[in-house]
C-alpha cells in the first residue's frame, strides 16, 4: 500500500506539502496510504465535501506538535500552520457553524448537546451556554468572538491539547 | 528558640515513657482494701502512647507553622526529623535505652496505608493518565537501573578495596541493598514536592514514578532476600526466571486487588442512600481492605490501595452524599498527614538508637555517591528515549529536578530493618546507610531543592481559576483530537481514551452509579454548577445580605420593599425554632385576615428564610441531620445569587434600561404559563401578581417513605414534598378546577392519607382540594422564592406546552452541518438524541443538583404532565434551587 500511494503521490506535490504543513517525507506517505483508504470513491477526493489530499494534510497540519526549532523561527514568514492562533481557529470555526466569526447562543447549544450526551436537560444546557457566553464576552454581543476566545484560553497551553503525535 | 519549645514538648512524652519502667513494682505488694485511687498505666498504655505520638506530632506541627518563615525555608518533614532526633535523644537519654522505633509492621500496616490511600484517591487521574508512559518508564525501568547499577557499583567498591573489610557482603547481599535503597519514596516525595509546587506534569511524573515503583522495589527485594537467604550457591536459573515472572505477577495482581476492591466499593456505595452517615466508612474500609489483601497475596499493597483509590474515586464520589464527600477528603488528608508526621518523626527517633547501627564510611559515602549519580544517569538515558515518543519532550531542567527530587525514605528504612541478622551479616552496616541516605535526601535535598527550582525557573505550577470556557472548550479538544486521530488511523492515546469513555459512560457508570447520580453527571456541568457554587459563596463572604440585595427593589416587587426587614426576621426567629408561618394560622376561619396572612406569607418567602423545624433524626445517631443553619445558608446564596447574577449580568453588559422590559412580558408569559396548567379543565384565568406562590411545606409521613422506597425513587433522606398552594381567595374561586385536578395524577401521587400539615392549612381547611403534590416524606417547610417560582412554571411550559419553539431550530440543526472543505470529518460524532430537547425539563433539570438523590421516575413525570407548571415546584427544595435559580435567570434574560 505504501508504495503504490508514494507513487501516486507526485514529488513536486510533496515537495509543496512538505512546505506548507511541515509533514516529514515519510509522514506525508504514511497519511497519503490513509487517505487513499479512506477514498472509498478512488477519485482522490474524500466524501461530497471534496476534500483532496492537499486539503487533507493541511488540516492535520494543524495537529501537528510545535518543534523546539519552530519556536524560534523568525515570525516574519507566513505563519506555520499548527501555530497556536492557527489550532485556535480550528476549534473555533468548529463551533462557528454559519462561519460569521462569532460563536452564538444557538451555536454553542448545538455543540454543547452533542458533547453532553442526553443526561442533561435543555434547561441547564441554556444555562451552562448562557454562562460561557457571560463569561467570554466582552463587547456585550452575546456571542463570542474570535478575539474573545483567544481571550479565554489564554492559560491553557492549546499547543498541547490541540497536538497529536504522528507517526515517523 | 524553636528547640526550647520542642523540648517542652517532649516532656510529657519522656513523662510517659518513664512510666512503664516505675510500674511494674506497685502490683507486687498486695493492695491495702479498697483503693480510692488506682493507676491503671498498664491497660491502657498501647492506645495512650499512640494518642500521645500523635499528639505529640500534631503540637509540633503548629509549633513549626507558628513561623511562616521557618515552614517557607524548610520542608516540614526536615523540620519532623529533627524534633524525631531530639526526642529520640531524650528518651535515649531518660530511659537508657531506645525505644519507639519505627517497626516495619506498624509501618506497613498502618502508617503507609493512609498515605498511599490519599494520594491514590487524589490524584489528578487524567494528568496520571496523560503521562503513564513516562511514569511507568521511570518507576519499571527506572528502579531495576537503580537497583542493579547501584548494588553492582557498590560490589566493585568493595572488590576495589574502598569498603573496609567487616562488612562482609556479597555482589547478592549489595543487589538487596540496592534493591532497597534505589526506590523512590511517595512519602517523602509527597512531603517535599507539595511545597515546592513544580508545574504539574514534573509533579506527577515524579510522584507518579514513586507510588508505581512499589511493585518493582516489593520484587526485587523478596527475589533478592531470597537468594540471599537461599545462598548464591544454591540459585538455579529457574529462580531467576521465577523473579522477573514475579515482577509481573506482584504488580498486575496488585493492581487486580486494587481494581476489584474499587469495584465493590463503588458497587457498594450505591446502595448507601438509606445510611449515609456509614459511607465514609466504606472508603476507607473496602481500601483497606484492599491494602491488606495485596499484602496477604504478598503482591503491592500501595498498587493496590493506589489503584483502588484511583479506579473508585469517580463513581464513589458520585454515588456518596454531598457530607460524606467532605468528610472522606477530610479524614483521608488528616490520616494521611497524620502518618505522614509521626512517620518522620520516628524515622528521627530511630536513627539515634547507635546500637543498630555500624558505620562504614567508605559504603556510606560511597552509597550516597552512587544513588545521586546513578539517578541523574538513569534520568537522563530513560528521557531521552522517553523524548522520543513524547508530545511533549521533557527538557533539560525538568531532568535536573527529576533526578535531584528521587528522595528515598520511609520505605527503604523498614525494608531495611526487616532483614534477617544471620543471613545478611552486613546488616547494621546497610542500616547506617540507609539512614544516611535518608536524612541526606529528606534534609539536604528537600532544603535544597526548592531554590534549585527557583534558581533554574522551573515552571511552576500556576493557580487559576477553572472557567466554564476552558472546561468547555478542552472538552472539544479532546474531541476533536480523538476524532483526528480517527481520521489519522493511528490510534493512540486520544483514540484510547475516546473509547474508555465511551465504554464507561455505557456500561460501567451506568452498573456503578446510581441511576439519579448516573443522569446528572457530566463533566461541563458540573464544572458549572461549582463555578456556581463558588460565586454565591465568594459573594457571600463579600458580605452580601439577602435583603439588601439588588433583587428586592425591582419595580415588579414593589411590596417586598415596606417589609422592615429585621424586624420581620428577628419577629419570625423569636416565634421558636417549630415556628412556622402556615401553622399558626392553623385555627383562623378564612377571613380577609386569612388573605392578608397567605400575601404576607407569599411575600416572605420570597425574601427570607426562616428558621425551620425538623421532625425527624433529631436524636438519631444514624442519620445526620442537615443542620438547619447550613440550609439557610444555602438559602442564602440561592436568593443572593440570583439578584447578583441578575445585577451582574445587566451592570456588565450596560442593558439596566432594559431590565424594565422583560418584566412585563415576563407577567405576560406567566399568565400564559398558568394558563396552559389550566388548560385541562379548559379553564382560563389571569392571576394578579400577589395570588400565587409556591410553598413549600413538608410533612413527615411513614406510609410516604415507604412508597417512595417501593417506587424506587431515590430520594435523599430529607427531601421535601411541595404543596403548591394558592391565596385563599383564588382558592375559593378555583375549587372546582383544584378538584378536578386532582383527580388527573396517578394514584402514586396522590396521598395515602391527607397528613396532618395538609389538614391544617387554611387554604385547605375550608378546600380540602388543591393541586397538591405528594411524592415523598417530608420534614420541613420550606419558602421559595416566588419569582422562582413563576420562572419555573413558565420556562418549563414553555419547553412543554410549546416545543417547537425550542425545539424546531435544534432539530434543524441536529444533522452534521457541512462545515467546509477543512474538517474531513466532523469531530464531534457524539449521538445527539433529538429526545432530550424536550424531555421533561423539571426531572431533568432537578437532577441537575450535584447532590440530588431525588428525581421521580419518568413514568411519574408522564403523568404529571399536565401539571408541569406547578409540578416544577415540587423540586424547589434547598438543594435543588441552587441549580435552579440561575437557569431562572438566564431564562429570563432570553424571555
Amino acid at each position: 500500500m505504501g508504495s503504490r500511494a508514494s507513487t501516486l503521490l507526485r514529488d513536486e506535490e510533496l515537495e509543496e506539502i512538505k512546505k506548507e504543513t511541515g509533514f516529514s517525507h515519510s509522514q506525508i506517505t504514511r497519511l497519503y496510504s490513509r487517505f487513499t483508504s479512506l477514498d472509498k470513491g478512488e477519485n482522490g477526493t474524500l466524501r461530497e465535501d471534496q476534500v483532496n489530499f492537499r486539503g487533507f494534510m493541511r488540516t492535520l497540519a494543524h495537529f501537528r506538535p510545535i518543534e523546539d526549532n519552530e519556536k524560534s523561527k523568525d515570525v516574519n514568514g507566513p505563519e506555520p500552520l499548527n501555530s497556536r492562533s492557527n489550532k485556535l481557529h480550528f476549534a473555533f470555526r468548529l463551533y462557528d457553524l454559519d462561519k460569521d466569526e462569532k460563536i452564538s447562543r444557538d451555536e454553542l447549544l448545538q455543540v454543547l448537546r452533542m458533547m453532553v450526551g442526553v443526561n442533561i436537560s435543555d434547561e441547564q444546557l441554556g444555562s451552562i451556554a448562557d454562562r460561557t457566553i457571560q463569561e467570554a464576552d466582552q463587547d456585550g454581543d452575546s456571542a463570542i468572538s474570535f478575539t474573545e476566545f483567544v481571550k479565554v484560553l489564554e492559560k491553557v497551553d492549546v499547543e498541547q491539547k490541540m497536538s497529536i503525535r504522528f507517526l515517523h | 528558640m524553636l528547640r526550647a519549645a520542642l523540648s517542652l514538648l517532649a516532656l510529657p512524652l519522656a513523662g510517659a515513657a518513664e512510666e512503664p519502667t516505675q510500674k511494674p513494682e506497685s502490683p507486687g505488694e498486695p493492695p491495702p482494701g479498697l483503693e480510692l485511687f488506682r493507676w491503671q498505666w498498664h491497660e491502657v498504655e498501647a492506645p495512650y502512647l499512640v494518642a500521645l505520638w500523635i499528639l505529640v506530632a500534631s503540637l509540633a506541627k503548629i509549633v513549626f507553622h507558628l513561623s511562616r518563615k521557618v515552614t517557607s525555608l524548610v520542608p516540614e518533614s526536615c523540620l519532623l526529623i529533627l524534633l524525631g532526633l531530639v526526642l529520640g535523644g531524650i528518651v535515649l537519654a531518660v530511659a537508657k535505652k531506645a525505644e519507639y522505633q519505627l517497626e516495619p509492621g506498624t509501618f506497613f500496616l498502618f502508617l503507609l496505608p493512609p498515605i498511599v490511600l490519599d494520594s491514590g484517591y487524589f490524584m489528578p487521574s487524567r494528568l496520571f493518565f496523560d503521562n503513564l508512559g513516562a511514569i511507568l518508564t521511570y518507576a519499571v525501568v527506572g528502579t531495576l537501573w537503580n537497583a542493579f547499577t547501584t548494588g553492582a557499583a557498590l560490589w566493585g567498591l568493595q572488590q576495589a578495596g574502598l569498603v573496609a573489610p567487616r562488612v562482609q557482603a556479597g555482589l547478592l547481599d549489595f543487589l538487596l541493598f540496592g534493591s532497597l535503597i534505589s526506590a523512590v519514596d511517595p512519602v517523602a516525595v509527597l512531603a517535599v514536592f507539595e511545597e515546592v509546587h513544580v508545574n504539574e506534569t514534573l509533579f506527577i511524573i515524579v510522584f507518579g514514578e514513586s507510588l508505581l515503583n512499589d511493585a518493582v522495589t516489593v520484587v526485587l527485594y523478596k527475589v533478592c532476600n531470597s537468594f540471599v537467604e537461599m545462598g548464591s550457591a544454591n540459585v538455579q536459573a529457574t529462580d531467576y526466571l521465577k523473579g522477573v515472572a514475579s515482577l509481573f505477577v506482584v504488580s498486575l495482581g496488585g493492581a487486580a486487588v486494587g481494581l476489584v476492591f474499587a469495584f465493590l466499593l463503588a458497587l457498594t456505595t450505591r446502595f448507601t442512600k438509606r445510611v449515609r452517615i456509614i459511607e465514609p466508612l466504606l472508603v476507607f474500609l473496602l481500601a483497606y481492605a484492599a491494602y491488606l489483601t495485596a499484602e496477604m497475596a504478598s503482591l503491592s499493597a500501595i498498587l493496590a490501595v493506589t489503584m483502588c483509590g484511583l479506579g473508585c474515586k469517580k463513581y464513589v464520589e458520585a454515588n456518596i452524599s454531598h457530607k460524606s464527600r467532605t468528610t472522606v477528603k477530610y479524614t483521608m488528608k488528616t490520616l494521611a498527614s497524620c502518618a505522614e508526621t509521626v512517620i518522620f518523626m520516628l524515622l528521627g527517633i530511630s536513627a539515634v538508637d547507635s546500637s543498630k547501627w555500624a558505620w562504614d564510611s567508605g559504603l556510606v559515602l560511597g552509597t550516597l555517591i552512587f544513588i545521586l549519580f546513578f539517578r541523574a544517569l538513569g534520568v537522563v538515558l530513560q528521557t531521552w528515549v522517553l523524548n522520543q515518543f513524547r508530545l511533549v519532550p521533557l527538557d533539560k531542567i525538568d531532568q535536573v529536578v527529576m533526578s535531584y527530587g528521587g528522595l528515598r525514605g520511609a520505605v527503604a528504612f523498614a525494608l531495611v530493618i526487616l532483614l534477617d541478622r544471620t543471613k545478611v551479616p552486613a546488616k547494621d552496616y546497610f542500616v547506617a546507610t540507609t539512614i544516611v541516605v535518608v536524612f541526606f535526601t529528606v534534609i539536604v535535598q528537600g532544603l535544597t531543592i526548592k531554590p534549585l527550582v527557583k534558581w533554574l525557573k522551573v515552571k511552576r505550577s500556576e493557580h487559576h481559576k477553572p472557567t466554564l470556557n476552558q472546561e468547555l472548550h478542552e472538552h472539544t479538544f479532546d474531541h476533536i483530537l480523538a476524532a483526528v486521530e480517527d481520521v489519522v488511523g493511528h490510534h493512540g492515546y486520544h483514540y484510547w481514551r475516546d473509547r474508555w469513555e465511551q465504554f464507561d459512560k455505557k456500561y460501567l457508570s451506568q452498573l456503578l452509579m446510581r441511576r439519579s447520580a448516573y443522569r446528572i453527571r457530566d463533566q461541563i456541568w458540573d464544572v458549572y454548577y461549582r463555578l456556581n457554587i463558588r460565586d454565591a459563596i465568594s459573594f457571600v463572604d463579600q458580605g452580601g445580605h439577602v435583603l439588601s440585595s439588588t433583587g428586592l427593589t425591582l419595580p415588579s416587587m414593589p411590596s417586598r420593599n415596606s417589609v422592615a426587614e429585621t424586624s420581620v426576621t428577628n419577629l419570625l426567629r423569636e416565634s421558636g425554632s417549630g415556628a412556622c408561618l402556615d401553622l399558626q394560622v392553623i385555627d383562623t376561619v378564612r377571613s380577609g385576615r386569612d388573605r392578608e396572612d397567605a400575601v404576607m406569607h407569599h411575600l416572605l418567602c420570597g425574601g427570607l428564610y426562616k428558621p425551620r423545624r425538623r421532625y425527624k433524626a433529631s436524636c438519631s445517631r444514624h442519620f445526620i441531620s442537615e443542620d438547619a443553619q447550613e440550609r439557610q445558608d444555602k438559602e442564602v446564596f440561592q436568593q443572593n445569587m440570583k439578584r447578583r447574577l441578575e445585577s451582574f449580568k445587566s451592570t456588565k453588559h450596560n442593558i439596566c434600561f432594559t431590565k424594565s422590559k422583560p418584566r412585563p412580558r415576563k407577567t405576560g408569559r406567566r399568565k400564559d404559563g398558568v394558563a396552559n396548567a389550566e388548560a385541562t379543565n379548559g379553564k382560563h384565568r389571569g392571576l394578579g401578581f400577589q395570588d400565587t406562590a409556591a410553598v413549600i411545606l413538608t410533612v413527615e409521613s411513614e406510609e410516604e417513605e415507604e412508597e417512595s422506597d417501593s417506587s424506587e425513587t431515590e430520594k435523599e433522606d430529607d427531601e421535601g414534598i411541595i404543596f403548591v398552594a394558592r391565596a385563599t381567595s383564588e382558592v375559593l374561586q378555583e375549587g372546582k378546577v383544584s378538584g378536578s385536578l386532582e383527580v388527573c395524577p396517578s394514584p402514586r401521587i396522590i396521598p395515602p392519607s391527607p397528613t396532618c400539615a395538609e389538614k391544617e392549612l387554611p387554604w385547605k381547611s375550608g378546600q380540602g382540594d388543591l393541586a397538591v403534590y405528594v411524592s415523598s416524606e417530608t420534614t420541613k417547610i420550606v419558602p421559595v422564592d416566588m419569582q422562582t417560582g413563576w420562572n419555573q412554571s413558565i420556562s418549563s411550559l414553555e419547553s412543554l406546552a410549546s416545543p417547537p419553539c425550542n425545539q424546531a431550530p435544534i432539530l434543524t440543526c441536529l444533522p452534521p452541518h457541512p462545515r467546509g472543505t477543512e474538517e474531513p470529518q466532523v469531530p464531534l460524532h457524539l449521538p445527539s438524541d433529538p429526545r432530550s430537547s424536550f424531555a421533561f425539563p423539571p426531572s431533568l433539570a432537578k437532577a441537575g443538583r450535584s447532590r440530588s438523590e431525588s428525581s421521580a421516575d419518568l413514568p411519574q413525570q408522564q403523568e404529571l404532565q399536565p401539571l408541569m407548571g406547578h409540578k416544577d415546584h415540587t423540586h424547589l427544595s434547598p438543594g435543588t434551587a441552587t441549580s435552579h435559580w440561575c437557569i431562572q435567570f438566564n431564562r429570563g434574560s432570553r424571555l
